[in-house]
């Protein structure tokens, strides 16, 4: 099978009240992603975005950024979802043969709306909508079970905002660098227990541009140093009501995981991996999913939490970027964290850089608490 | 270098949107919110291949995407898997004023939660495992507001 890389990256500043349009955002990320090519926008033959309708208040939002995102006189797709499903299905448009070189873009302006209001929407208006149900306290709901079902404690997911937003003191791009205490976050508002602020990632503008292309372009188009390789992917999705799953239970992202890691010849992603970016929305999710991920064992993800094991300076980094809790452009957030592992792989992350990193895991998910997964693996 | 945009005064345009809908329950939900709204009952479905009995009810079991058409009503009782405590107001989106509890409530004789308001209890004293009962509006219009709450069972 034809391989396919990133061979180039671009992204606004994360940003509260952005002074540009969503359209400007991806104005900005795309032009930065060509130029980080080092290719002409004529050598690009198609866009695959990601993108919400209800957030960027329009219908076919895809259409609104087809000139921002050098649509114009292209093909144009849309994956209403997380940019990690987005990369995805730009990576298949590639290996079909169809197409050879393809920008993979995501935009979110979040503070342009309600974040409540739109997650809300995202359930069922014949059921579980009328509640008035939303992210964080559906977010709630999984976090106690997942307490409960493993003996777990607030402060041990305090522990990751600690990590994830001290993390960000080293990344210039991040919107929440902070130093921050245990009892800071357990101090902060109470939002939905167990979940107080600053468990909660904050709402955030951002674009993000990749640039995708098939081996035979990458390797006449940029350098080594340049390009990283897509090596391994999966992606699974749960059941859509939350009561029909046990939210303490990762199957799906499992499954997930394991395609992955088979695709890209991982045996043992515990030795294998130098680090993860982890979707952390909240504080709770970072051990859940790398429970799900095959990190550490089920129940085991705070435990080694505590032991320091996913430090910037620890076994395996884990969110070395800052994570989602320190910016969080949802439909964004999957392109930022593949962006980030790219600067990462390429030796380019300045102050964050891990040393040595060869072998990274991003993570994305869709829908309420995780339903569903995708999970890629980058290697040089 | 300083560019033209630093000292554009950049222009915030205010919208609301708001679009009438009329959704279709469907025969499976129907039912489900008939049954509620006329007999103050709380009724599951169960998977003829799998056994397995799902509450909301569902067109297809998620396990074996079996028809179901083997319908059960539940004793509207069972045990508090999880609940938050929601201290943040939102007066369009929340049929309750903060802070209130949502719990998932795993139905005795279904193998499903059942997402809902926990009441009838001081939110400091709602735990994990207790027991709950379905408590029903006295004027119900089919649809899952006509549950009430759970509240914990004496």
């Amino acid at each position: 099978m034809e391989k396919v890389a990133i061979i180039g990256v671009g992204y606004t500043k994360y940003d509260r009240n952005s002074p540009l349009t969503f359209a400007e955002m991806v104005f900005e990320a795309t032009s930065k992603a060509i130029e980080d090519a080092g290719i002409s926008k004529d050598d690009v033959d198609n866009i695959v975005s990601a993108s919400s309708d209800f957030w960027d208040g329009r219908t076919i939002s895809s259409m609104a950024i087809s000139d921002a995102s050098n649509a114009f006189g292209k093909d144009i797709t849309t994956v209403e979802g997380d940019g990690t499903f987005a990369a995805l299905y730009g990576m298949m448009r590639i290996l079909s043969g169809s197409f050879g070189v393809t920008i993979v873009c995501a935009h979110h302006k979040g503070t342009e709306s309600s974040m409540n209001g739109i997650t809300n929407c995202t359930f069922d208006p014949l059921v579980e909508r009328r509640l008035g149900l939303d992210a964080v306290s559906s977010a709630a709901l999984q976090a106690r079970r997942y307490m409960n079902k493993y003996g777990l404690l607030e402060e041990q997911f305090a522990l990751v905002s600690v990590k994830n937003h001290g993390n960000a003191l080293r990344n210039p791009l991040s919107l929440l660098p902070m130093e921050i205490t245990v009892d800071d976050v357990m101090n902060s508002r109470k939002i939905a227990d167990p979940l107080k602020l600053l468990d909660c990632s904050p709402v955030t503008d951002g674009a993000c541009t990749l640039v995708l292309a098939a081996e035979r372009f990458a390797k006449k188009m940029t350098t080594n140093k340049k390009r990283v390789w897509l090596k391994g992917v999966g992606h699974c999705a749960d059941a859509f009501r939350l009561g029909d799953r046990d939210l303490a239970d990762t199957r799906a992202l499992k499954s997930a995981a394991k395609r992955a890691f088979t695709m890209a010849g991982i045996d043992d992603p515990r030795k294998e991996i130098d680090f993860a970016e982890v979707y952390d929305a909240f504080s709770y999710m970072e051990p859940l999913w790398l429970e799900g991920l095959g990190i550490c064992d089920d129940g085991m993800g705070c435990e080694y939490l505590e032991r320091g094991y996913f430090d910037f300076g620890g076994k395996l980094p884990v969110n070395p970027s800052g994570g989602r809790l320190s910016a969080n452009p949802v439909q964004a957030a999957g392109l930022y964290a593949m962006a980030e592992a790219v600067t990462q792989l390429r030796g380019k992350a300045g102050k964050h850089q891990v040393r040595g990193a060869e072998t990274a895991l991003v993570h994305g998910i869709n829908g309420m608490c995780g339903q569903s997964h995708c999970v890629w693996v980058l290697g040089k | 270098m300083p560019s033209w945009k630093d000292n554009v005064d950049v222009i915030v345009h205010e919208g609301k949107i708001s679009v009438p809908y009329s959704w279709t329950v469907g025969s499976t939900l129907s039912r489900f919110y008939c049954e509620l709204r006329d007999n103050g009952k709380i009724w599951g479905n169960r998977c003829p291949s799998c056994g397995k009995v799902f509450v909301p009810p569902k067109i297809k079991c998620l396990d074996c995407y079996e028809d179901l058409h083997d319908w059960i009503a539940l004793p509207g009782t069972g045990t508090l898997e999880t609940y938050t405590v929601v201290r943040y107001e939102e007066p369009v989106l929340h049929p309750r004023k903060a802070p209130f509890v949502y719990g998932i409530i795993k139905m005795d004789e279904a193998d499903t939660g059942l997402v809902h308001f926990i009441g009838g209890v001081g939110p400091e004293q709602v735990k994990v495992g207790m027991r709950v009962e379905a408590v029903f509006e006295g004027k119900r219009e089919g649809n899952i507001l006509d549950i009430k709450h759970f509240r914990p069972i004496k």
